[in-house]
């Protein structure tokens, strides 16, 4: 049986790094049954060709868990986590220029009795801030192995093997000692701390001093919105032309298909239904990518807490914690990921509020159903001489969403998610350098995942839409368009008095339809109720044309403000089931957004009708 | 004596406890975890804009946290002269 290796360590001591820099490239990220935190496996190479499996547990400040994550350390180095065999040895990591406090939870995994190595990770900050450690002295009073490690600089990591292949080896377990109050280990810690270190590092001046531009109550939010800008900018300027070649790759695997296969149902389902599917994902990869890339660089560098440190007065007002500014943050490329990430928020009411508010951020896929709408209604003036008025709606829609998911977090606070919130306690990392490596796999895991997640979903909610929307077939003398006929031309009939009263026509209800796949289909499901061929361009300038003699303008607004809320979005529905384990919240969240998109587009249709 | 949320920036201070009996076990627990404790040498680093949270140098980490829980830690305040020293 291959040993298995736990990996543990305070959040901050270059855990993830030296989990990166020992087993490489090659790791499995997937779940602990029946909980969604994440479960990183990796392959560890000791001395003599023999491998042990590398478990990268949750970063904790102790054993005491907070959250659910913390909970998984807990039980995986207890061995009473479900499904998981005990560890056993433990490899722990500790910041060297933060001894003080990461060696009082090193004394207390020791007191669990598991064969123990300790990691002196990032010794070269240590020395440089002008701190020495007596190693060896730190290894007599801890009575385990220390190896003084840089794992961003693969410093120190076959001392590492070696020192655990002789524990594997050996499974005589030291007894375990019952676990004491925190203040007895914090003061042990900080004897051994200042017994073994001499010199009186300048320790973080720099960081401190970037802090004070940093977390300045004025420079410091004025940093953070110019960050976020040229962030949003770049997503959309670089994003487009790559965007450009995955719409031209599925166009061109489009055409092949149809044109090897008779036309048939087969070939409508591969071209109309799966490659059309998946492809209204894939085009928003590289829009993802580069916010991860954005995301993962700002977390690495240590900006990410200051965010939330310089967010959480806002997040206060409405409910919620600093922390919640992160996966907001995501959700402006997709709310699946802003979703995902919402697993850092401990406390279970923060999260799930976190979770629900997520898809009123608005993402990337709602920009083609405004652009088409903003083209055909909003005129192309300049307003006092610099302002676009349609670069004005779109920025007012993106405002509305945001105002809209903060006054829904304060509602929700005070109605479902009601209780205690958790407090505002983070320490703040100093600030640091990216590594590439960390910085590569971090930002191929993320991708991994959402290609993985909404992939999947997406493409059985497309293939069960395209039967909806092609059948059953329209005879040939039908006088409407096929889709008139189908199954989804049949429930927008039905369901259309509801829409009726927010002025949305019959054209649009059928269009909502096939738009449960992602929002963007939207677009081309109108293209299709309004029977328009050829292209996506033609399509789209078509469309453009065609809704305005169709539309009146009341409708259009009413159409964008519904889109500010809309609740379709499938993908984003199933991770929220898989994230809270039930349909309760999900179904809870398709209801609510219904609500409020309802009520925004009849507010908006009302007001124009009475005003226009 | 005096709440760590109101000393003077660059003030260096000593802290003399943590109000136990205003706190519940979790937040005591989770202040002593990020190195809170009688004794360590703290400092106030940084205030957010409009009362928001707070940034405090314990011992080699900056900690943030809320006024709210930074009213829980009293701390005696160092002479300005032995901060140069």
């Amino acid at each position: 049986m291959t040993a298995i290796v736990a990996l543990v360590g305070n959040p901050n001591a270059g855990k993830t790094s030296l989990f990166n820099a020992l087993t490489g490239a090659r790791q499995k990220v997937g779940n602990y049954p029946g909980v969604t935190v994440e479960r990183k496996l990796g392959s560890l190479k000791l001395p003599g060709g023999d491998h042990a499996d590398l478990v990268d547990l949750p970063g904790t400040y102790s054993l005491n868990a907070h959250s659910p994550d913390e909970a998984v350390t807990r039980d995986m180095v207890m061995g009473v986590q479900t499904g998981e065999r005990r560890p056993d040895a433990i490899l722990a990591v500790v910041d060297a220029t933060n001894l003080r406090n990461h060696l009082r939870f090193i004394l207390e995994l020791k007191r669990l009795g598991l064969p123990m190595v300790v990691a002196l990770n990032m010794i070269d900050l240590a020395e440089r801030d002008g701190l020495t450690i007596d190693v060896t002295g730190l290894s007599t009073r801890l009575g385990l192995p220390v190896i003084p490690t840089v794992a961003v600089r693969r410093r120190g990591l076959d001392a590492l093997a070696a020192a655990l292949q002789p524990l594997l080896a050996d499974q005589s377990a030291a007894a375990s000692m019952p676990p004491v109050d925190v203040r007895t280990l914090q003061r042990e810690a900080r004897s051994i701390a200042e017994a073994v270190t001499s010199g009186v590092g300048a320790a973080r001046r720099w960081s401190q001093s970037i802090d004070t531009v940093v977390l300045h109550p004025v420079a410091g939010p004025i940093l953070l919105a110019t960050i976020l800008f040229l962030m949003f900018q770049s997503v959309f300027s670089w994003a487009e032309a790559p965007m450009g070649w995955i719409e031209a790759a599925i166009a061109r695997a489009q055409q092949v298909a149809t044109a090897a296969l008779p036309d048939n149902w087969v070939r409508s389902l591969l071209a109309d239904g799966i490659l059309a599917g998946v492809g209204s994902v894939l085009v928003f990869l590289p829009q993802i990518l580069i916010l991860f890339a954005f995301i993962i660089a700002l977390e690495q560098s240590g900006y990410m807490t200051r965010a939330a440190f310089l967010m959480d007065r806002l997040m206060a007002r409405v409910g919620l914690n600093g922390r919640a500014f992160i996966p907001l943050l995501s959700s402006f490329a997709c709310a699946i990921p802003g979703i995902m990430a919402t697993r850092t928020i401990a406390e279970p009411r923060d999260r799930l509020t976190t979770m629900l508010i997520a898809p009123l951020m608005t993402c990337s896929a709602r920009l083609p159903v405004y652009a088409v709408i903003i083209a055909a209604f909003i005129p192309d003036q300049r307003i006092a001489g610099f302002l676009n008025l349609q670069g004005l709606v779109l920025f007012g829609l993106y405002v509305f969403g945001i105002v809209g998911a903060l006054a829904a977090a304060y509602l929700l606070r005070r109605t479902v998610t009601r209780g205690e919130g958790q407090t505002f306690l983070m320490e703040m990392p100093k600030y640091q350098w990216p590594s590439v490596r960390d910085f590569v796999i971090g930002l191929w895991q993320r991708a991994y995942a959402f290609v993985e997640r909404a992939g999947t979903t997406i493409l059985m909610v497309t293939i069960a839409l395209w039967v909806l929307a092609s059948y059953p077939k329209a005879p040939i003398d039908y006088p409407g368009t096929a889709l008139d006929y189908s199954f989804a031309g049949r429930i927008g009939t039905a369901i259309e008095p509801i829409f009726a009263p927010i002025g949305f026509n019959r054209e649009i209800v059928i269009a909502l339809i096939p738009g449960m796949a992602a929002r963007e289909v939207a677009v081309s499901a109108l293209g299709t109720v309004y029977a328009l061929q050829g292209d996506e361009a033609t399509v789209q300038q078509s469309l453009v044309d065609r809704l305005r003699g169709a539309w009146p303008l009341p409708t259009a607004l009413a159409f964008l403000s519904w889109y500010v809320f809309a609740p379709q979005c499938m993908a984003t529905l199933a991770v929220a089931r898989r994230e809270t384990n039930s349909w309760r919240w999900p179904l809870f969240m398709f209801g609510y957004l219904f609500a409020m998109a309802y009520a925004a587009a009849g507010l908006t249709y009302w007001i124009a009708r009475a005003l226009l | 004596m005096i709440q760590i949320d109101q000393l003077t920036p660059g003030r260096p201070a000593t802290i003399f406890g943590i109000d136990r009996k205003a706190c519940d076990a979790t937040t005591w627990q989770r202040l002593h975890e990020m190195g809170f404790d009688e004794g360590v040498d703290v400092e106030l680093l940084h205030r957010a804009a409009f009362g928001g949270p707070i940034a405090i140098r314990v011992g080699n980490m900056t900690i943030a946290l809320r006024p709210a829980e930074a009213a829980l830690i009293i701390v005696d305040p160092l002479p300005l002269s032995n901060a140069a020293a």
